[in-house]
């Protein structure tokens, strides 16, 4: 392995002078800026990946427990196609496939990127929502609706009140996996950090490359789920689970 | 709107691209999880063995692996082992990786099993006269192992489905398999998504039968 030579942050990539400032000089792009880039590049597909997969994965969580048979159903298939289909090639579809056959959907390649990550993960989301929901005894259902209110009312001002707040510890390591997965978006040539690792260490030493990409994802799984928890502490039940 | 068409896909098409893949595939799989079984399982008895220096070592291994992108894993390793075994090539790096990054996730699952086994079995086996190895491996690992089967065979369909991730060294897989064909004929589109099908119905056919057992263990129980 060749010397580790930190100086290399600051040299631009394409022509390798150094350049006056290691981030944001003008007219060059060093290699710290592009690893700058790449972090904010995957920090993006990750947050808005799982704001997605929330909003899908509540509402097809909840679809599943609902007394229609159709519309449970419908989430059960949902979730089994999107479970069961490894990430990369449910990317692969997204990007390659789908804004072939539909025009309609043919999207910039982030949004593509932040679909399929988002979908894929609002499978588990819905299985953690489900099961939040069913953990809450029957009663509460039977309680809601005898009380005259409708269906719906009794899920959102019954149900979906404890369901949520149990629900969250799981979420909150789903957060941390989405980061992690956010790295297959390398594959459809998204300038993530993953991207970042790979074009960059062709041109030098891979572990001075690596090292520090490696612990970038590291911490930001790790202030994600950070955050997760100051949110699960602050809308914990007293008296249920691990809340003290 | 392109047209889809799936007849270039014959019998001979599959077999020459696609069953290199899937073999490929499926060995990576088994022999991840077998490996990933037994090291996985030392790991958690490192973790629960109460000695500081058996425990420490191991939970960094287990929290640092957990805490990085398979992606980034696997590229790690692919450069890494030349240094150290020598250039392996790309499907000898996978096995390696997918043995020593699964093994962190069956460690988990293995420390919550030997967890779920009552005190009081540990503690009959020491008054029998049993020593830590024999109570271990006699009273111990085989309930833990029978309690989270279901857990441990999840986690398994789990990896066949981040196997496709050798796309990142260009191992020959399943998913390579069926890239390549779809380059060949000039059908990428088609190639992608037979290929989803292909792991929706492998996938999903285990995880039924999978459901299937955890109901027939509950019985038992």
């Amino acid at each position: 392995m060749a010397s580790w030579d930190w100086q290399l942050y600051c040299t631009d990539m394409v022509t390798e002078e150094v350049a006056p400032k290691c981030f944001g000089a003008p007219g060059y792009e060093t290699y710290l800026d592009a690893m700058i880039h790449g972090w904010g590049w995957t920090m993006f597909v990750s947050v808005i990946g799982l704001l997605v997969a929330l909003v899908a994965g509540s509402l097809i969580g909840i679809l599943r427990t609902v007394p229609n048979r159709k519309l449970a159903m419908f989430g059960e298939a949902w979730t089994e196609l999107f479970r069961n289909i490894p990430l990369i090639v449910q990317l692969f579809i997204w990007y390659h496939v789908i804004p072939r056959l539909f025009p309609v959907l043919d999207l910039p390649p982030s949004v593509l990127v932040v679909i399929a990550i988002g979908l894929f993960t609002s499978a588990r989301i819905s299985e953690q929502v489900k099961a939040g929901i069913l953990t809450l005894p029957k009663g509460q259902r039977y309680a809601g609706l005898a009380m005259g209110l409708t269906l719906p009312q009794t899920y959102r001002h019954v149900l979906l009140p404890m369901a949520f707040r149990i629900v969250i510890p799981p979420l909150t390591s789903e957060s941390m996996n989405i980061v992690k997965n956010s790295a297959v978006a390398f594959a459809v040539s998204i300038p993530d950090l993953a991207q970042f690792a790979l074009q960059a260490s062709e041109q030098s030493s891979f572990v001075q490359i690596f090292l520090p990409v490696t612990l970038l994802y590291f911490v930001s799984a790790y202030a994600i789920n950070r955050v997760a928890k100051v949110i699960e502490w602050y809308v914990r039940v007293p008296g249920i689970l691990g809340a003290k | 709107m392109t047209d889809l068409d799936f007849s270039f896909l014959t019998w001979d098409v599959l077999s020459s691209f696609v069953a290199k893949g899937l073999w490929f595939s499926i060995q990576l799989t088994l022999s991840a999880m077998i490996g990933g079984i037994v090291l996985g399982t030392l790991l958690a008895l490192m973790r629960l063995s109460g000695k500081w220096w058996l425990e420490r070592p191991a939970a960094i291994y287990v929290d640092t692996l957990r805490s990085i992108p398979l992606v980034m894993v696997i590229l790690w390793f692919f450069l890494l082992i030349p240094y150290i075994a020598g250039p392996l090539g790309a499907e000898k790096t996978a096995l390696i990786t997918f043995t020593l990054f699964e093994a962190t996730y069956y460690s988990e699952i293995m420390r919550a099993g030997i967890q779920s086994v009552p005190k009081g079995q540990v503690f009959a086996g020491y008054a029998m006269g049993m020593t830590y190895k024999q109570t271990m491996g006699l009273v111990v690992l085989p309930q833990a192992f029978r309690n989270m089967l279901p857990v441990l065979l999840t986690q398994t369909i789990v990896l066949f489905q981040d196997t496709s991730l050798v796309y990142a060294i260009g191992a020959y897989d399943l998913l390579k398999g069926f890239e390549v064909a779809g380059k060949n004929f000039n059908r990428p589109m088609e190639t992608y998504l037979v290929a989803a099908v292909v792991y929706f119905v492998i996938c999903f056919s285990l995880s039924m039968l999978v459901r299937r057992l955890q109901k027939k263990i509950a019985i038992i129980r």
